[in-house]
């Protein structure tokens, strides 16, 4: 089937079979491999991608599916050069080990950020609580999430009327 | 891991989706949101034909007030319910269970109606409808249906739906005055199945209990009703010897199994447990309602 979708800002058109999960044709398709495959049965969060703004399971959503929508993969999350405020906080709170479930919490994260720019840390921890990381690394995620909060709060009071967004393209709702 | 081979039609309108299911049978499956579907065609435990994905269908997302009912629509999510404020006045044990549903991330694309259907025993919803005394609206090209969710599930993963019919809404009776429930549950980690959980439902009239509902999730072959507890407490005072006795009642439906998640002995007694505090929890909540 011919399938059409906006991943990360641009048009992407392709031919698969209904049954190609998403995961595999943005990893096997698009050769947009920040997208892991962590269980391959809908437990783990790993292949977490944004869809018109919202995270979903890749692995638990078929290419068809998203045709017409807005996916954001974590190759999406910079603007060229410049980290966006997500994976600044990742960055600076040393929240990845292996860094293997790190593309799933940082959009996870980005678009907590965009719903709720001011998220208590149990609000982050909710947001969170269906990506596993396997180093249990989850008090440096938090704190990086957090990072990020203060980070859009300090450029949005620099430069009032100007929208900051954590990355995730297509807005949280 | 991906499913076997099928055909993929995404209809935009009820008529074309009832049609190819009368053209297809049951070799056809229907498709909301996707989440439980798409492991079991993952495993290979479903091998459908045709795929209906009755997504792209206008209209049907929505949660509405209706004659004494609110309408949850086909393609309405786990994530509406939890922030539907509809649903935060006319049945709010809904809003508190769907924050038990899998995790943050299935939310955001399964649905409430897709989850009755898929009627997996140790699926959450199928305890609150039968709970709040839900109804299942089931359309196929000969009209419509209106069944009972106590006459719905029928077994593990096996409903009252016809291979032509496509649910389209679930209806709730709409919360009327001295009205509370809770909904309990017990898993191991979030994303799991429920070791157990129960959906627990009362009307007050006056002192008494004019109506209560009580479901039962993972404890046997379907969710399960609490027929004879419900009884029990239906025109008494809810006493603290009443509700013990409806909980035990409720733990005598019960027949969990042994598994990873606990024993058979132990489940049938959270059930007990379970049932005793969310009668208190909605007694409470029923007294501080709004009459």
């Amino acid at each position: 089937m011919k399938v059409t979708m906006n991943v990360n800002g641009s048009e992407r058109a392709g031919d698969v079979e209904p049954r190609v999960l998403l995961v595999d044709y943005l990893r096997t398709n698009l050769r947009l491999t920040g997208t892991h495959i962590g269980c391959d049965t809908s437990s783990c969060g790993a292949c977490t991608v944004l869809v018109d703004g919202e995270p979903v399971k890749s692995c638990t959503i078929l290419a068809v599916q998203a045709v017409g929508r807005n996916i954001t993969t974590v190759e999406g999350l910079a603007q060229g050069a410049n980290l966006s405020p997500i994976q600044v906080g990742f960055h600076e709170e040393h929240g990845l080990q292996c860094g293997f479930c790190t593309p799933g919490m940082m959009l996870v994260g980005a678009s907590l950020l965009e719903r709720n720019p001011n998220p208590s840390e149990d609000e982050i921890r909710w947001a969170i609580s269906g990506n596993i990381c396997r180093c249990t690394g989850y008090m440096n995620i938090v704190k990086a999430i957090q990072h990020a909060a203060s980070a859009r709060a300090a450029a949005a009071a620099e430069k009032p009327g100007v929208p900051v967004t954590a990355g995730a393209a297509g807005g949280g709702e | 891991m991906f499913p076997a081979a099928f055909d993929y039609r995404a209809p935009v309108s009820l008529d074309e989706a009832l049609t190819l299911l009368k053209q297809h049978g049951d070799e056809a499956k229907v498709m909301a949101g996707g989440q439980s579907l798409i492991p079991l065609l993952k495993l290979r435990f479903s091998r459908p034909e045709l795929v209906v994905d009755i997504a792209r269908i206008p209209g049907m997302n929505t949660i509405k007030r209706d004659n004494g009912q609110v309408s949850i629509g086909a393609l309405a999510r786990h994530v509406d319910i939890e922030r539907s404020k509809e649903l935060a006045t006319s049945a709010p044990m809904m809003l508190e269970a769907a924050r038990w549903i899998a995790d943050p991330l299935v939310r955001n694309r399964g649905t409430l109606v897709g989850s009755v259907c898929h009627a997996d025993p140790a699926g959450d919803w199928g305890s609150v409808v039968l709970a709040l005394g839900g109804e299942i609206v089931a359309m196929s090209q000969g009209g419509q249906r209106v069944l009972k969710a106590a006459d719905f599930f029928k077994g593990p993963f096996t409903t009252a739906l016809n291979p032509d019919e496509v649910a389209t809404e679930v209806r709730i009776p709409t919360a009327r005055g001295h009205t509370g429930g809770a909904y309990l549950k017990l898993e191991r980690r979030v994303g799991d199945f429920a070791t157990v959980a129960v959906a627990v439902h009362l009307t007050l009239d006056g002192n008494k209990v004019a109506n209560a509902g009580i479901g039962l999730t993972a404890v046997g072959p379907q969710n399960l009703k609490a027929t004879e507890a419900e009884r029990h407490l239906n025109g008494k005072e809810p006493t603290d010897e009443v509700i013990a006795q409806a909980a035990r009642l409720a733990a005598d439906v019960a027949e969990p199994k042994d598994d990873v998640r606990g024993s058979a002995a132990y489940k049938k007694d959270v059930v007990r447990v379970f049932v005793q505090r969310g009668l208190k929890t909605a007694l409470a909540r029923a007294k501080e309602a709004r009459a």
